[in-house]
């Protein structure tokens, strides 16, 4: 995400300078703009492109066929199961340590956001493993989790684990520095004027930071339901139970049924568009609030 | 009735923000703490509030113990500086917010509150500006909002940060007589922090000069101008030149220029003598005085200021009210007579 979002505000100042000040040569300027759109046709257009085709390459019937396969049909449930459980607690988790970060001293606070910062700088199977490592039937909790019963690796439980720990620094990332930007003299003012804690967080706090925490849940949703490598590792790829669409789409490939893994596909690329044009809506909705947050 | 706060302590880590603080707030007072910035008073400002614990000492509200209520059983009107109104409510919404968060028992009905606001608009003078949003006012009327805000909860203290601190001039000034009127009309119990001395002594009933986490002094503006109790709050009120001096047993020496004063027998040493400009004669430079070359003369304003240089290099500023009895020349030798002046000895 930060990758992404720093090409956009690069781009963005890019225009700005040379509109404003010195005139760039027309051809190139005409130039760049070809490279740039190019690129962006070549390596996310196209590909976009041949998801939908490859979908659709043997007629609509059979796309519909694919995606209402019983198999397919788990996937995404299972996929929208996860999201539904992991998206929720990271919400309530961002804002939580947002709001500890931005509002309170305490010992340690600079561990706490390096470690918000963790899933961003670890790789996803990596952290996959870690829970194998864990909760696994050779792991450390493995042995004592069996006699009571309780399996955790190749359920739903641990996709969810999976899915939280890679997806928590989004909500808390986007908050953080707009919080921190705001202080907390409107939360003071609201005390002394006699509001209790959580009248000042309902009618303070969160209509403050509402754009930014709107925007963070959406990066986190598009990625906790895109999310593949994390999950692979945890899911034991049980077919109609643990495998989430993403999964399903790469069992699919390599059983070479192109025409359903395409149709799967299609779904998920059809969530990015939508999460894209949520994404643009909420950024212009929210413009002010956004751009405090990248103001760091 | 009264706020009484006796030796008040805080810190954060090491640094003493308050340091044994001991002031009285008469009922229906105007009270300004006024300090260089680091002085504690606004510390001293958001304690009285709340917003803050103290780690020792107590403060008594009308004989009731105010640090064992936490900021909403006090319910003391408290002005940000930078206003901290809500930016996403109304001038309205915000007014009516303190109304709005009182619990169903004791929340007055809609159209109280619609009411109330209404009042407080006029008394601030922003009449029909209650739909607007902060962003849309001028830091002026968000001031005005945000005392409005204040005072819709009925608070028998009303604290002000520093409420004129981001205006410019002649704002400041507006703001500054309305509110003296405002005071004067309700007769709230009000302590202002601010750090410019004008200010607090043109606003204030009393005057509290805090610094270091201490009060210096505190009384009438007229009383900490006419006698300031120490060095710092001669120097920190203003208008006070600083003349290094020797005493010798009674005996003031200037250089050359010694003043008999009785009320320093016995005290020897090294001394700095404070004297407001509208204290200092310029004499020609034949008769006693300390010498000095003249440097810039200021004419405009009601009287002529003058700049004057000292044999050491100091800088000295004089304000000429009768006839001068030197030319005022620029680099002209003159003699200076501090005719009052206070001697602090170094300790």
């Amino acid at each position: 995400m930060g990758a992404a979002l720093g090409g956009i505000g690069t781009m963005a100042g890019g225009f700005s300078t040379s509109s404003a000040g010195r005139r760039d040569p027309v051809a190139l300027r005409i130039g760049l703009t070809v490279v740039a759109v190019g690129y962006l046709l070549l390596f996310i257009g196209l590909p976009l492109i041949t998801v939908l085709t490859q979908a659709l390459v043997r007629g609509v019937d059979e796309y519909i066929r694919a995606i209402e396969d019983p198999e397919a049909i788990s996937a995404i449930q299972l996929t929208l199961t996860v999201a539904a459980i992991a998206v929720p607690l990271n919400m309530i988790f961002g804002v939580a340590a947002a709001w500890c970060v931005a509002k309170f001293d305490f010992v340690g606070k600079s561990l706490l956001v390096t470690l918000i910062d963790l899933p961003f700088s670890v790789s996803p199977v990596v952290s996959g493993l870690v829970y194998v490592l864990v909760f696994g039937a050779q792991g450390w909790l493995g042995p004592w989790l069996d006699s009571m019963g309780i399996q955790v690796i190749f359920t739903t439980t641990a996709l969810v684990l999976a899915t939280i720990f890679v997806t928590f620094p989004f909500v808390a990332r986007e908050l953080i520095p707009l919080m921190q930007s705001q202080g907390q003299e409107e939360e003071e003012a609201a005390l002394t004027l006699g509001a209790n804690g959580w009248q000042t967080f309902y009618r303070i706090t969160l209509p403050n930071i509402r754009g930014a925490l709107l925007y963070g849940v959406l990066l986190c949703n598009a990625r906790a339901m895109g999310e593949f490598g994390a999950v692979s590792v945890v899911s034991g790829h049980i077919r109609g139970q643990t495998n989430t669409m993403p999964l399903q789409v790469e069992i699919l490939y390599n059983e070479y049924n192109f025409v359903a893994a395409f149709a799967v596909a299609s779904l998920l690329a059809l969530l990015a568009l939508v999460t894209l044009s949520l994404k643009s809506l909420l950024e212009w909705r929210f413009r002010d609030q956004i751009a405090a947050t990248r103001r760091h | 009735m009264s706020l009484e706060i006796n030796k008040l302590t805080k810190t954060f880590g090491a640094f003493w923000a308050l340091d044994g603080v001991g002031l009285e707030v008469r009922d229906g007072e105007f009270l300004a703490l006024l300090g260089p910035s680091g002085s504690g008073k606004t510390t001293l400002l958001r304690v009285l509030a709340g917003l803050e614990q103290p780690d020792g000492g107590n403060i008594s509200f009308n004989g009731e113990n105010l640090i064992a209520q936490n900021v909403r059983e006090r319910g003391a009107g408290f002005v940000f500086q930078h206003y901290a109104l809500f930016r996403h409510m109304t001038v309205a919404q915000n007014i009516g917010f303190g109304l709005q968060v009182r619990p169903k028992e004791t929340r007055p009905p809609k159209e109280t509150i619609k009411k109330r606001v209404e009042e407080l608009l006029s008394l601030v003078q922003l009449e029909g500006m209650g739909k607007r949003y902060p962003s849309q006012l001028s830091g002026g009327q968000r001031q005005r909002v945000a005392l409005a805000r204040a005072l819709a909860i009925e608070p028998k203290l009303l604290l002000l940060d520093e409420p004129f601190g981001a205006l410019d001039a002649k704002v400041r000034k507006e703001l500054r007589r309305w509110l003296r009127r405002l005071h004067r009309e309700m007769g709230l119990t009000s302590v202002f922090v601010t750090h410019d001395q004008e200010e607090a002594l043109d606003l204030a009933d009393r005057v509290a000069i805090m610094n270091k986490g201490k009060i210096e002094q505190a009384g009438t503006p007229q009383e900490v101008y006419r006698s300031p109790a120490n060095a710092f709050v001669y120097d920190f009120l203003g208008g006070a030149n600083k003349l290094d001096c020797v005493i010798d047993n009674g005996l003031v020496k200037f250089d050359s220029y010694e003043v008999a004063r009785p009320d320093l027998a016995g005290v020897s040493g090294k001394a700095t003598a404070y004297a407001r400009s509208e204290d200092i004669a310029i004499v020609p430079a034949t008769m006693r005085g300390i010498p000095a070359t003249i440097g810039e003369v200021f004419l405009a304003g009601p009287a002529p200021r003058v700049e004057l240089k000292l044999a050491n290099g100091a800088f000295v500023e004089a304000i000429v009210r009768d006839a001068p009895g030197a030319p005022l020349d620029y680099g002209a030798q003159v003699a200076l007579q501090p005719q009052a002046f206070r001697v602090f000895p170094e300790t």
